[in-house]
């Protein structure tokens, strides 16, 4: 079975950082598995965890009364989930559901906070792929946002 | 430069602007307003040969005429099908035509999607909406000859799972081992079970070697520019991403100038262009 540093070698939003912070991250995190219908996150709930997804499908969903859940987007392999944990305290305004068996790393978010104040070279690793991911989400945002196949 | 995507296409020559009178064969709904016809000449004759990426100048009689993409097979031109959106006078017209209906066509015109060139190399193909149906007779085209292609990856998305067309055949083509279809829609209720998200999202995921690859894309118009981007964000050079443009269209031959852009005749000139000829009039606000 592979460690969970390995995992996190190989995952996009990790690869890149040396062995040393690998292991410094990964004793921050354990492997949780979602089965189908199973939920990695509820609205409200404090963000405690920041999930690197490695295997299978998570639809992440807001809920209404009128329309129901309505899925806004799924998250694959090599893609992550929880983002907004440096902003603390912070509380999830999502759900997010396993569709299939998912793979997940779990970073506890306090332990990883705490080793990015306590190195900044690992903190700032971190924030780069942050804002790159925030980078991409406003992207795939205003592309929504315009609804590009309204006529 | 050379090679079929980038050069005029050839204009027919006869009666250019008279149109043949086609019979409906069969109509398919898609969706609440797109609806597939397959049609056969009315006159018994020759049928239409046509390559990927060509499109008819179809008449509804009384209605007008307009430009509309063939979305068939074109190794099966014995049916010429079109599929259509109703969003106007005439289109709404063209999809109301039942089995037996006649419609008027003119054409095929335009420059190919470039099949040939992309031989040996990956190909990617990137649509939104109904872009699926002006880039079906290419995927048709790449499947019957898969051994002459390396990767094939088909990246499609739609507003929501209703607006999907040609359900059955994304099935077929994703069952398929030697093909990667991804589907995304915007958004959907909680059973949808495959992507959600804008399909740009997706091209991170498609497995393509950037020095060897073509690309494919239509859709609306700022899908495609977006699009462009990720692709460009990937490694491919603009000269081998190709795209169709839509632009209003009176003669389809190159002689009124209703279709320009810039320096080009979008019905004679393309509709298929790389990115890198039409980039500096494409989604301008200007133009
Ligand atoms: C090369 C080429 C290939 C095309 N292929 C296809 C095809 O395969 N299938 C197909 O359905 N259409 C296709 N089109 C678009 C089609 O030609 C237009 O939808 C049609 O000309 C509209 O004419 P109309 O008289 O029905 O609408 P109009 O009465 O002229 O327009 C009515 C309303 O529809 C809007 N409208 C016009 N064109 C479009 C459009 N393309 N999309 C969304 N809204 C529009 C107008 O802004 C207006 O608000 C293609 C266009 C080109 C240039
Ligand atoms: S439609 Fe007349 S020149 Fe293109």
């Amino acid at each position: 079975m592979q460690s969970i540093a390995a995992v996190l070698a190989e995952h996009p939003f990790m690869k890149g950082l040396t062995p040393r912070q690998l292991e410094v991250v990964a004793a921050c995190g354990e492997k949780v598995h979602f089965k189908p219908g199973q939920f990695l996150c509820r609205d409200e709930e404090e963000v405690l965890r920041f999930y690197l997804v490695y295997q299978g499908r998570v639809a992440v969903e807001i809920f209404s009364h009128r329309r129901g859940a309505v899925t806004i987007r799924t998250l694959v392999e090599g893609e992550e989930l929880g983002w907004l944990w440096f902003d603390k305290p912070y509380h999830w305004h999502l759900d997010a559901r396993a569709v299939e068996l998912t793979r997940t790393v779990a970073l506890d978010v306090n332990c990883l906070r705490q080793a990015c104040e306590a190195d900044h070279d690992l903190g700032y690793e971190i924030l780069k792929r942050y804002g790159h991911s925030l980078a991409v989400r406003f992207r795939i945002l205003k592309l929504q946002l315009v609804d590009m196949y309204g006529g | 430069m050379t090679g079929q995507g980038h050069a005029s296409a050839v204009v027919p020559v006869g009666e250019p602007m008279l149109p043949r009178i086609f019979r409906v064969v069969k109509r398919v709904r898609e969706t609440a307003d797109t609806f597939t016809f397959n049609l056969v000449p009315a006159d018994g004759g020759q049928e239409l040969a046509f390559q990927p990426g060509q499109f008819n100048m179809l008449t509804a009689f009384g209605a007008g005429e307009v430009p509309i993409s063939i979305s068939g097979d074109p190794a099966r031109p014995e049916t010429l099908v079109h599929t259509i959106r109703a969003v106007g006078s005439v289109t709404k017209v063209l999809c109301r035509a039942a089995k037996g209906d006649q419609i008027g066509v003119r054409g095929p015109y335009g420059t190919p999607w470039p099949v040939e060139q992309a031989k040996e190399q990956d190909v990617v193909i990137i649509t939104g909406g109904l872009g699926l149906a002006p880039l079906r007779p290419a995927i048709y085209h790449v499947l019957g000859h898969r051994a002459d292609y390396g990767n094939f990856e088909l990246i499609y998305g739609a507003r929501t799972p209703a607006d999907i067309i040609f359900w059955r055949e994304l099935e077929r083509w994703r069952g398929r081992f030697d093909t990667r279809v991804h589907l995304t829609v915007d958004s959907a209720a909680s059973d949808w079970r495959t992507n959600v998200g804008v399909v740009t999202h997706l091209i991170p995921r498609a497995r393509f070697d950037p020095e060897n690859t073509t690309a494919l894309v239509c859709g609306p118009g700022v899908m495609m520019r977006f699009t462009v981007q990720e692709l460009r964000n990937r490694g491919l050079p603009l000269e081998r991403i190709f795209v169709s443009l839509e632009r209003n269209m009176k003669c389809g031959l190159g002689l009124c100038g209703h279709c320009q852009l810039g320096p080009v005749f979008v019905c004679k000139d393309g509709p298929v262009f790389p990115y890198s000829r039409v980039r500096d009039w494409f989604e301008k606000r200007e133009i």
